[in-house]
């Protein structure tokens, strides 16, 4: 077996059209390494073992001189909250134990319009509540660069899958951080687009006014050809629509200028978001140094994060999850509890017996934080410091001049499982960076930049709204200086 | 005691196509269960709403009928709770509490001569069905079908404005005629409109009425409670503020043990569904928008001369009204109007049978003239009328072929009289005894021509031929 699965997705689309590269054999070397690591790893909840048939397809479209589409048979991993047709979409949690879904996402739809082959699910935190992945209802995935640490979260099986090199690209999907922090505490690429960029439809929904679909990758580059496949309107999703979202453009080309660098730039460096004497903070540190090394400014700009951001975030996620999971009343998923003797809703507070820890915290929250007598409390005040988050946001970038703010993705190392897991609150704290491009909708990417005790460090940036295209030009050039480098050794 | 009666009316829009979120049909109607269904509508993981725009106009035009305002925004919320017809567990519907969003609110229509004014207008989608079945009361198994799940609906709930029974019944009268005259929904369709009230008596507790099956019971659960409450109030009995639920068969209202008022719904903004900005909309329906059949009605009576009475029952139904307009001239409006209501509505009693219809309006405007000219009898024109509404044949063919054409010819008629009388030789005397005889007479004369004979010249034959009896008669 010679084959280099670590190259990225470009590499690979390039090496599949020269013909130096046969889809068969790279899919082959996937389902071999995913069958090889995957047992302790546990990246991936199911495998599609006919993913091999499709790469033979492909393989022959290029002999045959057909057009094999921009993903040309590359290997994915989509989380498990992201529906495909026939295949069992289980939000990796004992609710959805045996829910296969009767139709496909249309990311996933145009995933594969465009030639991407889909190697398995990925396992992610129940329902992507969680930022760890211990919260998988199934067993938590492990941080391929120390597996007694986790992998982050919530789409930990989509990081893990891409940093360990069981697939070449993978979905995740980002409601407080959940694409960002694992591909941070995993070394690789992760981005959440601006809302509505991206189709939700066939995305279970959990937070669904925050929430996006992201993209996990080893280059931005490869981020930027995922984006062209599978961004865009979708008449399934009304809040893809462009004049929903002021009428910007929605499919710009994401690679076209990624080389363009950033010289005259502006950073805007999130000062108050790190501590610069932790490994972290230097590392954020190091990577405003660089950007001014290749040609931007930085200047410091001051976010009140406080704790009234994360604070809105878990009451705004609640509310909705509290609403979005409504459905999962054992009447029509489920499991087989027979209801003889059931009042209505005794069954059902028996049904959700089934619903792990993390899910019932936040569905209590969120029957609580909206309810009448509570609402103005807690759920209208979110709504209004999301407001002020947001014009504090529009603030900063305000003059214009601004491109990005730069800060560290996670404030913390990847840590030991059970470390932080009994604590709700200081897990909820890991948030505090992330949450700011949900709350506010704009398009965010963790980066890889530094290497510390042999784990991972990403620095994010974050930018205006609708700014995707310069977003992942600015992080194409900040991973160039990255001081890390090359997979994990398993 | 003055009573305080409101409604609220779930009118669902049955002349869309589609459901209000999903491409499935609006019309779930005879359908097997279950399969007017998609992932949006019923609710699967994943799955999104899509506004379906028309609703939105339509529910606009409801709106602008009952004179409401309509906000620049119009947003959607969810109302949370857990019932099986409802597939997400959560309606996505309209609400006002954070500032106007609905598709309208602060109207007025007239009732009478009562103002009744409308406190908002909400679009939303309707739940599934809940079926029991099952061997016995014991043994119920509940069914559910979600084909109705995500219809669209518009809820109007007026202001407790209405003072009696039979305002409500006017009222719903009212709503019903102008949801169809501006094609809203088919009012006939069964569970098309259904309406709540609330009752309560000056100072008194309020009490909604719901489950209500029809218009006319509504009126009457209302009259009851409106007792009830009275009697309450005698005996110093305090009113609860309660739902209660009409029993159709003891004709009564009953406590519903549930309080759903407190019910907490935990509204909040559906973010799947983003604001529709309005702009001119209500601009442009308002241009476009029909007639309102009051001042249908008064153009009626005013300009055509038409009864008041037979311009109400013409106006209030805009296909009849179609075809009155399109048939009338200015010299056969009250005939027209007196056929259309008479004998035409009786035709197509329903929108089925008015769909199917295949009469044309300048056939109808021909039958019509031929009546006026006495050139076919009333008799005769009833059973044209049918023909063409069967089969859509042309009016002169059917008068041509089925020989329906008056018979005013004299000879001929003399001949019919003879040989009718000839046949039962005991009717001359009785005719010259009693003039009852005489109408007998005449019946079978018409009987045999078919309708066809001109009654008028048909009694004066008679009478002649009396007559003729008399002189010939011997010594009486
Ligand atoms: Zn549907």
């Amino acid at each position: 077996m010679s084959t280099d699965l670590g190259i990225t997705l470009a590499e690979y689309v390039r090496g599949v059209a020269s013909g130096e590269i046969s889809c068969e054999e790279y899919v082959v070397a996937t389902l071999d390494r995913i069958e090889k690591h995957d047992a302790k790893l546990h990246a991936y909840v199911s495998v599609d073992a006919d993913a091999v048939e499709a790469a033979k397809g492909v393989d022959a479209a290029v002999r045959a001189g057909r057009d094999v589409g921009a993903l040309a048979g590359a290997p994915f991993g989509i989380k498990d909250n992201i529906c495909m047709a026939g295949t069992r979409t289980t939000c990796c949690s004992w609710m959805l134990e045996d829910y296969v879904s009767p139709y496909d996402a249309t990311v996933v739809d145009r995933l594969s319009g465009s030639g991407g082959i889909v190697v398995g699910k990925t396992n992610m935190d129940e329902f992507a509540m969680g930022l760890t992945t211990e919260f998988a209802a199934f067993g938590p995935s492990l941080n391929p660069w120390n597996t007694e640490c986790v992998p982050g979260g919530s789409s930990g099986g989509s990081a893990v899958a891409v940093s360990a090199l069981e697939c070449i690209a993978s979905l995740g999907s980002d409601t407080g951080g959940s694409v960002r922090n694992p591909a941070s505490f995993c070394g690789i690429v992760g981005y959440k687009p601006t809302y509505g960029r991206l189709s939700r439809y066939g995305l279970v929904s959990y937070a669904n006014s925050i929430e996006q679909v992201g993209i996990m990758a080893r280059s931005v580059e490869d981020v930027g050809i995922v984006m062209n496949a599978i961004s865009g309107e979708d008449k399934m999703d009304d809040t893809t629509r462009r004049d929903v979202r002021s009428g910007a453009d929605h499919t710009p080309d994401h690679i076209a200028d990624i080389d363009g660098g950033v010289e005259g730039m502006a950073v805007g460096l999130d000062v108050d978001s790190f501590d610069e004497s932790t490994d972290v903070g230097s590392a954020v540190r190091r990577a405003a140094d660089a950007f001014e090394a290749a040609g931007a400014t930085v200047t410091d700009v001051h976010i009140d994060h406080g704790p009234s951001s994360v604070a809105s975030y878990y009451v705004l996620t609640a509310a909705e999850a509290g609403s979005n999971l409504a459905r999962y009343d054992n009447l029509r998923y489920g499991y087989d509890m027979p209801q003889e003797g059931y009042e209505y809703n005794a069954y059902i507070s028996r049904a959700r017996s089934r619903l792990g820890p993390e899910v019932t915290r936040r569905m209590i929250l969120g029957g609580f934080v909206p309810s009448a007598g509570h609402a103005g409390k807690y759920y209208l005040k979110a709504l209004k410091m999301r407001d002020a988050l947001s014009a504090q946001v529009d603030g900063v970038f305000a003059d214009g001049n601004l491109a990005c703010i730069l800060s560290p993705t996670v404030p913390v190392l990847p840590f030991k499982f059970g470390e932080k897991i009994d604590d709700p609150v200081e897990l909820f704290r890991m948030d505090s960076n992330t949450v700011l491009a949900n709350l506010t909708g704009r398009p965010s990417i963790s980066v890889p930049f530094a290497m510390s005790s042999g784990l991972p460090i990403g620095v994010q940036l974050t930018g205006s709204l609708d700014s995707d295209a310069q977003l992942l030009r600015i992080a194409n050039t900040i991973h160039a200086s990255s001081e890390s480098k090359g997979a994990p050794q398993l | 005691m003055k009573a305080r009666i409101g409604l609220e009316i779930h009118c669902q829009l049955t002349t869309l196509k589609t459901k209000l979120f999903c491409g499935c049909r609006a019309d779930y109607r005879k359908m097997d269960p279950n399969t007017n269904v998609c992932p949006t509508c019923l609710g699967l993981p994943g799955s999104l709403p899509r506004l379906n725009g028309a609703a939105v106009k339509t529910a606009l035009l409801i709106a602008i009928a009952l004179g409401c305002k309509s906000p620049d925004v119009l947003s959607f919320f969810r109302k949370n709770y857990f019932y099986p017809d409802l597939p997400k567990n959560y309606q996505i519907t309209q609400l006002d509490i954070y500032g106007p969003a609905c598709v309208g609110h602060d109207g007025q229509i007239k009732v009478d001569d009562r103002d009744v004014r409308i406190s908002r207008i909400q679009l939303e989608e309707d739940p599934g069905r809940i079926v029991y079945s099952g061997a016995s009361e014991k043994n119920l198994e509940t069914l559910v079908d979600y084909n109705r799940a995500g219809a669209p609906l518009v809820e109007i709930v007026t202001e407790p404005d209405m003072e009696s029974p039979r305002d409500v019944r006017i009222f719903l009268n009212l709503m019903h005629d102008m949801l169809e005259n501006i094609g809203a929904s088919d009012a006939s369709l069964e569970g098309a409109i259904r309406a709540d009230a609330n009752v309560s008596l000056e100072g008194n507790n309020k009490v909604e009425i719901k489950n209500v099956s029809s218009f006319h019971d509504l009126e009457k659960a209302v009259g009851y409670e409106i007792m009830r409450q009275t009697n309450n109030i005698e005996n110093e009995i305090e009113i609860d503020k309660e739902t209660r639920q009409w029993d159709e068969k003891r004709r009564i209202t009953v406590s519903a043990r549930s309080k759903e008022s407190d019910t907490d719904y935990r509204y909040f903004l559906e973010h799947d569904v983003p604001w529709i900005e309005i702009g001119n909309a209500c601009d442009m329906l308002r241009k476009d928008m029909p007639e309102s059949i009051a001042t249908r009605r008064q153009r009626y009576t005013a300009e055509y001369g038409i009864s008041d009475q037979v311009a109400e029952i013409l106006s209030s139904q805009q296909y009849f009204a179609r075809i009155f307009e399109s048939a009338r001239t200015d010299e056969n409006s009250r005939e027209l109007a007196n056929i259309i209501t008479t004998d035409l509505m009786g035709l197509l009693e329903t929108r089925q049978k008015q769909a199917d219809s295949k009469l044309g309006s300048a056939e109808l405007g021909r039958l019509v003239g031929a009546m006026m000219d006495k050139r076919i009898t009333r008799t005769s024109a009833k059973s044209a009328l049918q023909s063409m509404v069967r089969d859509g044949r042309s009016f002169d063919d059917i008068v041509r072929e089925s020989g329906l054409g008056t018979v005013d010819d004299e000879s001929k008629i003399t001949e019919l009289v003879g040989s009718v009388i000839d046949s039962e030789p005991g009717l001359v005397n009785q005719a010259l005894a009693s003039p009852k005889a005489v109408h007998y007479i005449m019946g079978l004369v018409m009987k045999k021509s078919s309708g066809r004979a001109d009654p008028e010249m048909v009694r004066k034959a008679i009478e002649s031929y009396l007559d003729s009896k008399r002189n010939d008669a011997p010594d009486q």
